[in-house]
């Protein structure tokens, strides 16, 4: 955290002088490290193992927070007899399909409920589609009603599921995995359960590097099962926090950037589970279900009314018909292998450079020398640009400047100085940034180029009857290039007839009389005011600092804040008190806005056949889960089971020491020559990691033009041990290079006793570490680490496992030209013989 | 509290400091970063040092700020490294700056009043007035001023005279994101910086110590003081700084009386070679 959220991590600082305790968990020894009390090593991929012990650590003391986990998650709920577990299947849950490599998750699911189970081929469809991602913030089908065991003692019950799964997660385990030794893990355990409860709660902070596996949204939940199993969920400093990327990266799921989502987290229609907009409403609201998607038909509309303005009626359905739709597998790794093989013709890159930033950069750049045109807009000219002059495939003849056949348009941007706008951040809050200065020469805001790129389309289509043309042309585009508080205005939601601004997502209509850009949004410009400009200093309100910025949804900053308050709606200590329930008022009142119906008493228990919001009970503080109640088991919806299972990383030294099953099996695999995975094999005996420096952002377009930043961290380098330098005879300052299945790339070498090497299930597993922010052009300029990674994701929300892998490391600097080539497919062939 | 107007200023201000505590620097170098923005420094070159993270080297004409990185490798002896287990080490960071001396040897040295003590007591080297003679390179007990090697005047941190004159706080303070640097008037910094150790002392870091806080060392004290986690050598530090001017009125008194004492054998050898 301090390495590359240096400015967050002031409040770690802060926390530590008024008596916190530190502790940090990583391969290195960071700049977090050097402040923290306690410096956890550990191997990288082995986190699951690691947490799974940490839940098992819980529930055998029995540390976990009892009235909470009782009453505010599905500890009690009874699971299907035909549900089995790893523990029973060697590594794989019941459903499991060998041929798709995908579960049928109809034996996942609760006791009751209806066990039609999945249509053939939809769990792939789901994986292609990344659908876990949709259902991570709308809990898939869940009927209001499942039968429950109070006492926690029902041998199928999700508290008994979870202990047994996690039994044999024993420190010793966790020793053997991850390579901590039994007392480290042991003080972790313990500083975690002491500093939770009634009169504490611990917050899960996580950077996002932490996503970056094949198994990564597990490693998440397994998180969130511990914050929910000690009660740190919904109250004031608990919760799990993703420290993001870049600035707004949740703004940019919100609003979102992503092929699967249309903005607040309504799903991209899928063409043939979604055929008719009837379909598409009923997948996101669940007719029969609990909670607040039940009015999702009165988010869509409005932002069907908001894309297509007067041109969306009732009659035509809002205009569903005009949305484009999914029809497989769009994410941006399967695109770039789409251009290499020539089936898409043009890419638009935006503040993003995927031929240094993305893993498998000789992929990334092969595809994007075999468009027609690609358009890069960037503050400065990135490797993305300049790919097809001086990449490193130039060098290697697999790219001829004179034939490369893509046109790049290079359009200069401006920077997050030079617009105007909002940045969200990961507490959802929308802070409002003012234009610092106009930007300079030809460079300009997202908003101007769009606007006019949008106009002149529309131009040039103007008067076409071809269907393909006319969600273009029906789109409620203006005039008048609009400024940043008019974009925000319009994903607040209006009054169509008035066009006042709206004040809460609960005035939205389905019936077109409101438009709503992004419903969670809606109550950003409440009362035609800009709440995101609000800057009231923290010293003039109280601590909840309410008047600083604004949060989705409705300005509550902290979410399910029903759970701070016990079943009865008391505040469970006075010194945890956040929101609570008033008799005499007869509503919820407290210091945030309450994440709950104001007058619904703690103890309504809903009619018989009620679904929606009137199904949610007094009790059930996670309001927008389809059973109101936090889950430590997900009946469905990941694609990869039901509770967090260590599977070891894609490329591992070692096999599992839990299971016969190694990697996750429902990984999102793209098995192709240009895409080989390192087999384990002695030829590639280390494991390697890669992250950031606090000197450089990402893939360096925004550092590596700077010269006070680049003098900082002027070369690419490898960290290894003492012990690896020895045993290959790297030295200190010289220069090593690096070998997997897809590159080889040089560095310079830091021995340091930052890295050590670890013993994992009775071996030494050398680690090395590399940062990724280098490539071809800059005022510095090196190899770029993520050439070393291969193409491999997790299968719920499709992200790359590119924080681990196998290596070989070797003094001196790597080949060049068409020797380097020669020098990796030998790699690879002595590899391969190893394996056979 | 500091009430000793260095400059002989007529209308003196609080004399202003930093206290830079390397126990809370994550070693982001903001500081370096926001002094050169600020300041228009140029760059340092882009050279891998190896030395840890630190690829600045040291203060210089183009670095007024440094972070230095120094990896410990803890415990060293066989007996405590079987009970503490191969992960425990330290990386101490610390931004170095210019003390901005009490007794300023730069400053001494200086014929052409180029360098000048402030009305915040602070130490200016006025940049259209330095002639590039260098007398103040050596006379720097810290090595901290340089020439830089293109014009050949010397340069060094302001302590942002520009900012301190009109409210502000300087940049590298302004930046620092976990306020390992602090800049405020040197008597409240020196009783901050007392309250600190005190804290770090209960915390079982009995390691930590304050530097250059002394009026009695061998400068004066320091309008910039430290708290250290280890021995100033660690750090690159002199432990025992002397202003190499500190003898000077001694030696010219000596200088003097010898001068006399010559002129008047000179005056008696004439007086006795009179008949």
């Amino acid at each position: 955290m301090a390495e590359a959220h240096p400015v967050g991590f002031q409040y770690v600082v802060e926390a530590k002088n008024r008596g916190a305790t530190v502790i940090h968990i990583d391969p290195r020894f960071t700049r977090t490290s050097a402040l923290a009390h306690t410096y956890v090593p550990m191997r990288a991929g082995a986190d699951i193992a690691f947490l799974g012990g940490v839940v098992n650590y819980i529930l055998s003391n029995e540390k976990d927070f009892r009235e909470y986990v009782v009453a505010y998650t599905n500890a009690s709920m009874i699971v299907g007899e035909g549900f089995r577990d790893t523990e029973d299947l060697d590594g794989l849950f019941s459903g499991y399909d060998p041929e798709l490599n995908v579960y049928d998750q109809s034996s996942w699911q609760y006791e009751g409920q209806s066990d039609e189970g999945q249509q053939e081929g939809e769990a792939h469809a789901d994986r292609e589609t990344a659908s876990g991602l949709e259902q991570e913030s709308h809990g898939p089908p869940v009927p209001a009603d499942v039968p429950r065991d109070p006492t926690l003692r029902h041998p199928r019950c999700v508290y008994q599921i979870l202990k047994r799964h996690y039994a044999r997660y024993t420190p010793e385990m966790v020793e053997r995995v991850c390579g901590v030794p039994p007392e480290k893990f042991l003080e972790v355990c313990a500083a975690w359960t002491r500093n939770s409860g009634r009169e504490r709660t611990t917050a899960l902070v996580y950077s996002v590097g932490w996503t970056q596996h094949s198994v990564g949204v597990q490693y998440i939940r397994t998180g969130a099962i511990i914050q929910l199993l000690l009660g740190n969920m919904g109250r004031p400093g608990g919760g799990v926090m993703a420290l993001r990327g870049h600035a707004s990266i949740q703004g940019s799921t919100d609003i979102p950037t992503l092929f699967n989502l249309l903005p607040g987290y309504l799903p991209m229609p899928h063409h043939r589970q979604h055929e008719t907009f009837r379909q598409w409403v009923d997948a996101i609201r669940h007719p029969e279900q609990k909670g607040f998607w039940a009015n999702a038909e009165a988010y869509a509309v409005s932002l069907l009314k908001a894309y297509f303005g007067d041109a969306a009626t009732e009659q035509n359905d809002w205009g569903y018909g005009w949305l484009p739709r999914l029809t497989g597998d769009h994410g941006t790794y399967q695109q770039v292998l789409d251009m290499i093989d020539g089936k898409i013709k043009g890419y638009f890159l935006l503040g993003q450079n995927p031929a240094v930033g993305s893993a498998h950069g000789r992929a990334q750049r092969l595809g994007m020398a075999n468009l027609d045109w690609l358009v890069v807009r960037d503050l400065f000219a990135i490797e993305s640009a300049t790919f097809w002059k001086d990449g490193p495939e130039v060098a290697t003849g697999e790219i001829v400047p004179e034939q490369c056949r893509t046109e790049v348009f290079l359009m200069p941007a401006a920077s997050h100085a030079e617009k105007e706008g909002t940045f969200t951040q990961t507490q959802r809050l929308l802070q409002w940034r003012e234009k610092a200065l106009d930007p300079p020469g030809d460079c300009r805001s997202e908003l101007w180029f769009f606007h006019h790129l949008g106009r002149l389309v529309r131009e040039r289509l103007a008067g076409s009857t071809l269907p393909r043309d006319q969600a273009v042309l029906r789109l409620n585009w203006p005039d008048e290039e609009p400024s940043g508080e008019d974009v925000l205005r319009e994903i607040n939601g209006y009054d169509v007839a008035t066009g006042a601004a709206l004040s809460n997502f609960t005035d939205l209509a389905a019936d077109g009389t409101t438009a709503c850009g992004c419903w969670i949004y809606s109550g950003v410009f409440k009362d035609g005011v800009n709440q995101a400009a609000r800057r009231k200093p923290g010293a003039e309100q109280d601590w909840v600092a309410r008047e600083w910025g604004w949060a989705w949804p409705s300005d509550r900053r902290t979410l399910y804040n029903r759970a701070s308050a016990d079943p009865e709606g008391r505040p469970w200590s006075e010194r945890k008190k956040y929101v609570w329930w008033d008799p005499a008022a007869g509503e919820w009142t407290g210091y945030d806005v309450p994440d709950f119906e104001k007058t619904k008493p703690p103890s309504y228990r809903p009619p018989e056949g009620a679904s929606g919001v009137e199904a949610i009970a007094g009790d059930d503080a996670f309001i927008m889960q389809g059973d109101g109640k936090g889950w430590l088991y997900a009946p469905s919806g990941l694609i990869d089971g039901p509770m967090p299972t260590h599977y070891e990383p894609a490329e591992s030294p070692i096999g599992n020491p839990l299971y016969g099953q190694g990697a996750n099996p429902a990984r999102k695999r793209y098995d192709r020559d240009d895409n080989p995975l390192n087999p384990a094999s002695p030829v590639y005996p280390y494991v390697f990691s890669t992250s950031r420096l606090t000197e450089h952002h990402t893939a360096g377009g925004m550092s590596r033009q700077l010269a006070y930043l680049s003098e900082l961290q002027p070369e690419m380098f490898v960290e290894v041990s003492p012990a690896l330098a020895a045993e290959r005879g790297l030295e200190h300052h010289g220069w090593a290079h690096v070998i997997t299945s897809r590159a080889a790339i040089e560095a310079r070498v830091l021995v340091t006793d930052r890295l050590r090497p670890l013993r994992v299930d009775g071996r030494v597993i050398h680690q090395i570490w590399m940062p990724y922010h280098w490539g071809s052009s800059g005022l510095v300029t090196g190899d770029s680490a993520n050439d070393l990674i291969g193409i491999v994701l997790d299968p719920n929300v499709l992200i790359q496992e590119s924080k681990v892998g196998t290596c070989d490391i070797r003094p001196g600097r790597r080949p060049a030209g068409a020797d380097l080539l020669a020098y990796v497919e030998d790699y690879r062939r002595r590899a391969e013989g190893h394996d056979g | 509290m500091t009430a000793d107007n260095l400059g002989g200023w007529p209308d003196p201000q609080p004399r202003m400091g930093f206290f830079t505590d390397t126990s809370v620097c994550i070693g982001c170098k903001a500081c370096e970063v926001a002094c050169k923005e600020w300041n228009a420094v140029p760059d340092d070159g882009f050279e891998l040092l190896g030395h840890s993270y630190d690829n600045t080297g040291g203060l210089s004409a183009n670095s007024w700020r440094h972070v230095a990185f120094i990896e410990q490798p803890v415990p060293t002896d066989v007996l405590a490294e079987a009970e503490a287990g191969p992960g425990d080490m330290r990386w101490l960071m610390m931004s170095n700056v210019c003390k901005h001396c009490t007794h300023a040897g730069c400053l001494d040295v200086c014929p052409t009043g180029s360098l000048f003590r402030t009305e915040f007591g602070t130490v200016v080297v006025q940049e259209d007035i330095c002639n590039g003679c260098g007398y103040c390179i050596p006379a720097c007990p810290y090595g901290v001023i340089d020439q830089r090697k293109d014009d050949g005047r010397a340069w060094k941190c302001t302590l942002c005279y520009d900012r301190v004159g009109d409210g502000l706080t300087p940049a590298c303070a302004q930046a620092c994101p976990t306020r390992s640097i602090q800049f405020g008037e040197v008597g409240e910094l020196r009783e901050r910086a007392a309250a600190r150790v005190e804290a770090l002392h209960g915390q079982g870091v009995g390691e930590a110590r304050l530097y250059g806080h002394d009026p009695d060392d061998g400068v004066g004290g320091n309008g910039a003081f430290f708290l250290l986690l280890d021995e100033p050598e660690v750090y690159g530090l002199p432990p025992d700084p002397i202003v190499p001017t500190r003898d000077l009125p001694a030696m010219w008194r000596r200088a003097g009386l010898a001068g006399l004492a010559m002129a008047a054998a000179v005056v008696v050898s004439f007086l006795g070679g009179r008949p």
